[in-house]
């Protein structure tokens, strides 16, 4: 079995990590060329706001496809099945969320991060300090599972077995992370990101075809081929599964059925209150552009999952579970090994690369977001508020320390919990991002009445209610899966909290603004509603 | 940033009025009928297809043509929908908000200047 995934899994480790090292030249390249200018906060937040819809919409694309995307979708899909698709798809309904409630209104109201919405209109120091909070939060998971995950795809596809080894390489990520974000700014971030989403959405299109073209362009044979290899699996347990019928890793009891819908609440609801992904629609100039952003991303995102099906598919017919379950990485690997089925040596080469990309661009983009949102929500406006006005040079500073200090704690962080099971971790960001801040959002955008007091309740109650139940989750203890096997306080039954947090944050801003006389100041109310409407205000300024 | 040609900023009075004005009313009316029952039609499809694929196994199986089953089948409508919806969002806002809230910026922009 060693000798057997030591070969099967590597391909040449030479190969990818000099393809994965043509792209740092490239990109590094490009962010330096590309951010002569990065003076003004303007410039260092939002690249200038002078992306255009398409640009913004790619590498929104980029920003969300994160590595547990690509290999995590196609590597469920191979091993369980149909239960890997409908992941897929509350990935991409959610989007309809941020297109049709969030993405403008937020472009025309804000001006660097999800927290200049939020407190628009209420009291600014708690509201920006519970917004910065939970987008600080958000970004931390989120970061921790893509350093983390880092590791496990060395081992799969670099050959570094050793954990010194594997921590250098989680090092390595770490540094040039910061370096793109100290240099390049959010206008050298997006390019980054742009350059990963062309290279990932080209290279699964095109192993997308491959695949296709062996199987005489009839899906119908892929999935029959599938299923025979599922069903001709070594594993019993692997054999029985019916892989073209939803059940194979959700069916089963009661709880796990509650527990797959309580995931499926998260990722429909989490996206448009991701704060990396609203802070990309300020890169934008105007309204317009942000809804063309969403349009672009929507296409794309759709059309990767469509890919992802395929491949999935096609890596449980053409390299068989077996082979998959038994390599370096698990499941993650159905996608690579499929790569080096169809194209060899450097279809893997450029694979890997495209996955350390795909890594590296999106820590990227959630450390400009955490370093943001520290130094425009908490230093300048609580920390100094009243005292002294923050020059937005400063903060530009602030955010620059901040995210060096952000990087080195992902990077320390990643080294910890490499090897951990932290799989969770994705789906708690979006559970998180959907409890305490969708609701506050769709709350100031759309409800008058709305007040401080409800804003509070609603981002305190969700944030907190969320990491209490994933605490006392079978996530965390008292499972052979979980973080701390050996102990058990898991006394809520379910690893995904959505299902009771989400609800609960929504009547908590109902209850707490209901419960407030506070009905804010007539005149600032009108302003937001006008502002998000119209865009007064929000275009002309950006002339310059 | 320089705000040599920027205006100066409307007052709240003049948001207070816009705000009650019919063009803004008529805008903001036009929004919400649209979005709000988009935005229930496609959570309750999303839904509808969350539960049949947790407690419909059977149904969800079921052969349509070759090994293509009904929960592929419905699993791609999500897709065909998510797209068709954006599309039919795309131009009604092309339609019908954006020279709405155009007209709304001018004036307010004109009676401060």
């Amino acid at each position: 079995m060693i000798t057997y995934s030591a070969a099967e899994t590597i391909g040449n480790p030479v190969a990818n990590m000099a393809i994965f090292g043509v792209f740092v030249l490239v990109t590094l390249f490009v962010v330096i060329r590309a951010s002569k200018r990065n003076a003004t906060a303007d410039e260092f937040f939002t690249g200038g706001r002078a992306f255009s819809g398409p640009q913004n919409g790619i590498a929104i694309a980029g920003d969300y496809l994160s590595a547990a995307s690509f290999l995590g979708i196609a590597g469920a899909i191979a091993v369980y099945g149909y239960d890997g698709f409908l992941y897929s798809i509350g990935f991409l309904v959610a989007w309809l969320v941020a297109l049709l409630l969030v993405a403008e209104l937020l472009r025309n109201t804000g001006k660097f991060t999800m927290a200049d919405v939020l407190s628009f209109r209420l009291k600014q120091k708690p509201v920006r300090l519970a917004a910065a909070i939970s987008t600080m939060t958000v970004s931390l998971f989120y970061l921790l599972a893509q350093m983390a995950g880092a590791g496990g795809l060395v081992a799969l596809l670099l050959d570094v077995k050793s954990r010194s080894g594997q921590s250098i390489v989680i090092a390595v990520v770490g540094i040039l992370m910061i370096v793109y974000v100290l240099v390049g700014g959010m206008k050298g971030t997006t390019w980054v990101q742009i350059i990963k989403a062309v290279l990932l959405i080209t290279g699964a299109a095109l192993m997308t075809v491959m695949v296709l073209a062996k199987f005489g362009l009839n899906f119908s044979d892929i999935l029959g081929s599938a299923q025979s290899a599922i069903s001709g699996s070594s594993n019993a347990a692997v054999a029985k599964r019916d892989v073209l019928a939803p059940g194979a890793q959700y069916g089963g009891s009661l709880t796990s059925k509650i527990n797959f819908i309580s995931l499926a609440l998260a990722l429909v609801l989490g996206t448009a209150g991701l704060p990396h992904v609203l802070m990309r629609f300020y890169t934008v100039p105007t309204a317009k552009e942000a809804r063309r952003s969403v349009v672009w991303a929507i296409g794309l995102i759709g059309a990767f999952y469509l890919f992802t099906l395929v491949l999935g598919y096609g890596a449980a017919a053409i390299v068989g579970p077996d082979r998959i379950l038994a390599a370096a990485g698990g499941q993650n690997s159905a996608a690579p090994l499929l790569a080096f089925e169809l194209g060899g040596v450097v279809l893997l080469g450029i694979i890997s690369a495209v996955a350390f990309a795909t890594i590296l661009a999106v820590v990227a983009g959630l450390t400009i977001t955490a370093s943001a949102s520290f130094a425009h929500d908490v230093y300048a406006s609580v920390v100094h508020h009243g005292k002294r006005a923050v020059s937005e040079a400063e903060q530009v500073k602030v955010s620059r320390i901040t995210a060096v200090v952000l990087g080195i704690l992902g990077i320390g962080l990643g080294i910890l919990a490499n090897g951990q099971n932290i799989a969770f971790l994705v789906a708690l960001a979006f559970a998180v991002a959907a409890a305490a801040n969708l609701p506050t959002i769709i709350y100031s955008l759309y409800w008058k009445r709305f007040n401080t007091r409800g804003a509070l309740w609603s981002m305190y109650g969700g944030l907190i209610s969320t990491i209490a139940l994933i605490v006392f989750s079978p996530a965390v203890s008292g499972a052979k899966t979980a973080m701390i096997p050996s102990m058990d306080f898991a006394y809520f039954p379910l690893a995904n909290p959505g299902i009771v947090s989400i609800p609960l944050a929504f009547l908590l801003g109902i209850v707490g603004t209901l419960s407030s006389p506070d009905r804010g100041d007539p005149a600032r109310n009108a302003e937001m509603e006008v502002r998000s409407l119209t865009g007064v205000g929000a275009e002309k300024a950006i002339a310059h | 940033m320089s705000t040599t040609d920027s205006p100066p900023a409307p007052t709240g009075a003049q948001f207070l009025a816009t705000q009650a004005s019919p063009e803004f009313q008529e805008l903001r009316t036009r929004l919400r009928r649209f979005v709000f029952p988009m935005t229930a039609f496609f959570l309750l499809w999303y839904g509808l297809y969350v539960l049949l694929g947790a407690f419909a196994h059977d149904f969800m199986a079921a052969k349509v043509f070759g090994n293509v089953n009904v929960g592929l089948l419905i699993g791609l409508g999500q897709f065909l929908s998510t797209f068709v919806i954006t599309g039919l969002y795309v131009r009604f806002a092309n339609r019908e908000l954006d020279p709405r809230a155009a007209a709304i910026r001018a004036q307010l922009e004109g009676d401060v200047r």
